[in-house]
């Protein structure tokens, strides 16, 4: 068996404010591996994302990017291989063009010049949006802003891409481009949603987590066939959706 | 609403001004202001040289006159007061078509809006041929404090947001039959004030985790390219025309 991509070993967080929010959560990723995390609102996924590059730190348990635990020593180096796509790109993009902003990740691990220039060449062509480089990103649609924030993790050269809730908001023609793009990635993936469509297109595993841990890890399809799992986590199909017919 | 104001100044165009680096305009920009107001109010001649110098800047960008005169009509509500001194004025009076006009207050009042006219001018031909986020490297450059640069940045990038923010909570209020025509009524808008920050709050946090999230460690990276001292040579050479003849007209006066 290869080295897990990603490697979560019973994680338990609370808010400062006494939220209970993880409990005990664990599952592992293989590199190539594309995952969803399915579960309601509120169930913690956005909490265990921000867990796992560092930017929070587990009362209990741990976890692993690549073989090295997220610990002080290894932040800039988790934050590298762990490329996380904000739920909202207007959170994500803050310098004031597009290319900047794509630089900003690899050059602040000391990238420059024609490096970085090819950098933030390849990871903007990789979601299609060359074209809007020296654009500021408020002037871009939301579905060219989520494409521009996958590029500006692209750019990083991650082992593993973190998306919290990328379909939500968008209309169905840029949902299915992103759909396309990230498909296009050979790269390893988890990707947060409740859209059950999405996941099943996109992701072959899934894993359902509820009231802070992971209570199923499965095929997509088998998952989102499993009525009794599905109503007990309030995941609901939209009507008439069959995952066996879809795929 | 989604704004175009980092735009706004900007007029697209392919000149010599506009492919020139933006520290050594803005640079050039501060000399020039600071050789102007330096210059004596009576030196009219030095006045029509930092003119001339100003509608040379325009020409190079290609800015039309009409456009330059529309941006400086902003000027107006900044000068009016400086269309009083001359009533009101004191010292030597004279007679101008049946006004009593003080002499001092004219030159004092020429002064305010000869020295404002060209000094917004100068501006407008920088702003016109440069972005926002250049203006920004370029202030990064010339060692203008990194903070200050950055808020800068951040307050240009996130006004559309918050300005957003701010037009989906008012529309809230509005639908839910707030309709604020007295002025008691502002109560509803200070509560919003204080929603409003705390969401602005909570998105700055949101940032900062973003770009923590890409390596950062308190340091914002600058992209820009550098100037070369080709293109501050030929940036300064119009402040120093100016500076000619700020001094003559320093001695001759
Ligand atoms: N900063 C915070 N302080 C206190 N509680 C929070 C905070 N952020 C989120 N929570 C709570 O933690 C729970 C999980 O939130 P979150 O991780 O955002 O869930 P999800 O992304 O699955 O919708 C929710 O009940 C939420 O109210
Ligand atoms: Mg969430």
């Amino acid at each position: 068996m290869s080295i897990p991509a990603l490697e979560v070993e019973g994680l338990s967080y609370h808010y400062p404010d006494g939220t209970e929010v993880l409990r005990d959560a664990s599952f592992h990723i293989h590199p190539g591996e594309r995952v969803a995390l399915l579960g309601p609102n509120g169930a913690g996924k956005t909490t265990l994302v921000f867990h796992l590059n560092g930017i929070f730190r587990p009362e209990r348990g741990s976890v692993t990017v690549a073989g090295l635990p997220v610990e002080d020593a290894n932040l800039m180096e988790i934050r590298r291989r762990v490329g996380i796509v904000f739920q909202d790109p207007d959170d994500q993009l803050f310098m004031p063009t597009v290319r900047q902003d794509v630089a900003f990740g690899p050059a602040n691990y000391g990238l420059e010049g024609d490096e970085l220039e090819e950098r933030v060449t390849a990871a903007l062509s990789a979601v299609g949006m060359l074209n809007v480089a020296d654009r500021p990103p408020h002037h871009l649609s939301l579905g060219q802003r989520r494409r521009v924030a996958v590029a500006t993790v692209l750019a990083m050269r991650p082992e593993i891409v973190v998306l919290d809730e990328p379909s939500s908001n968008l209309d169905p023609a840029s949902r299915r481009e992103l759909a396309a793009i990230l498909t296009s990635l050979e790269i390893t993936m988890l990707m947060v949603t409740h859209d059950l469509p999405y996941a099943l297109e996109l992701c072959p595993r899934a894993l359902v987590m509820n009231e802070g841990s992971i209570i199923a890890d499965g095929p997509t399809k088998e998952i989102l066939s499993d009525r009794d799992l599905m109503k007990a986590n309030r995941l609901e199909l939209p009507m008439g959706f069959d995952p066996n017919l879809a795929s | 609403m989604a704004g175009t104001h980092t735009h706004a100044l900007f007029v697209h165009g392919d000149s010599e001004l506009h492919r020139l680096p933006a520290s050594p305009k803005l640079g050039a920009l501060g000399l020039f202001v600071l050789a102007v107001v330096l210059t004596p109010r009576e030196a009219i001649g030095a006045f029509g040289v930092h003119a001339g110098l100003v509608l040379l800047g325009a020409w190079i960008a290609g800015l039309k006159p009409m456009f330059m005169a529309r941006r400086l009509l902003i000027e107006i509500p900044f000068v009016l007061f400086a269309i009083f001194l001359p009533f009101v004025g004191g010292g030597e009076r004279i007679e101008v078509v049946g006004l009593s006009l003080s002499i001092e207050g004219l030159w004092g009042g020429w002064n305010i809006v000869a020295k404002a006219t060209l000094g917004l001018a100068a501006s407008v031909v920088l702003t016109a041929t440069t972005t926002v986020p250049d203006i920004l490297s370029g202030l990064d450059r010339l060692r203008v404090p990194r903070l200050i640069t950055s808020i800068a940045g951040f307050m240009v990038r996130y006004l559309d947001v918050i300005a957003g923010e701010m037009h989906r909570m008012r529309m809230a209020m509005l639908s839910r039959g707030h309709n604020p025509r007295w002025i008691w009524q502002l109560k509803a808008y200070t509560a919003s004030a204080g929603a409003l920050f705390i969401r602005s709050y909570e998105r700055g946090e949101r940032v900062y985790y973003a770009m923590t999230a890409r390596g950062f460690t308190g340091r914002i990276p600058t992209f820009d390219e550098k100037a070369r001292p080709a293109d501050w040579a030929r940036a300064l050479s119009l402040p120093a025309i100016a500076w000619f003849a700020a001094g003559w007209g320093v001695v001759a006066g």
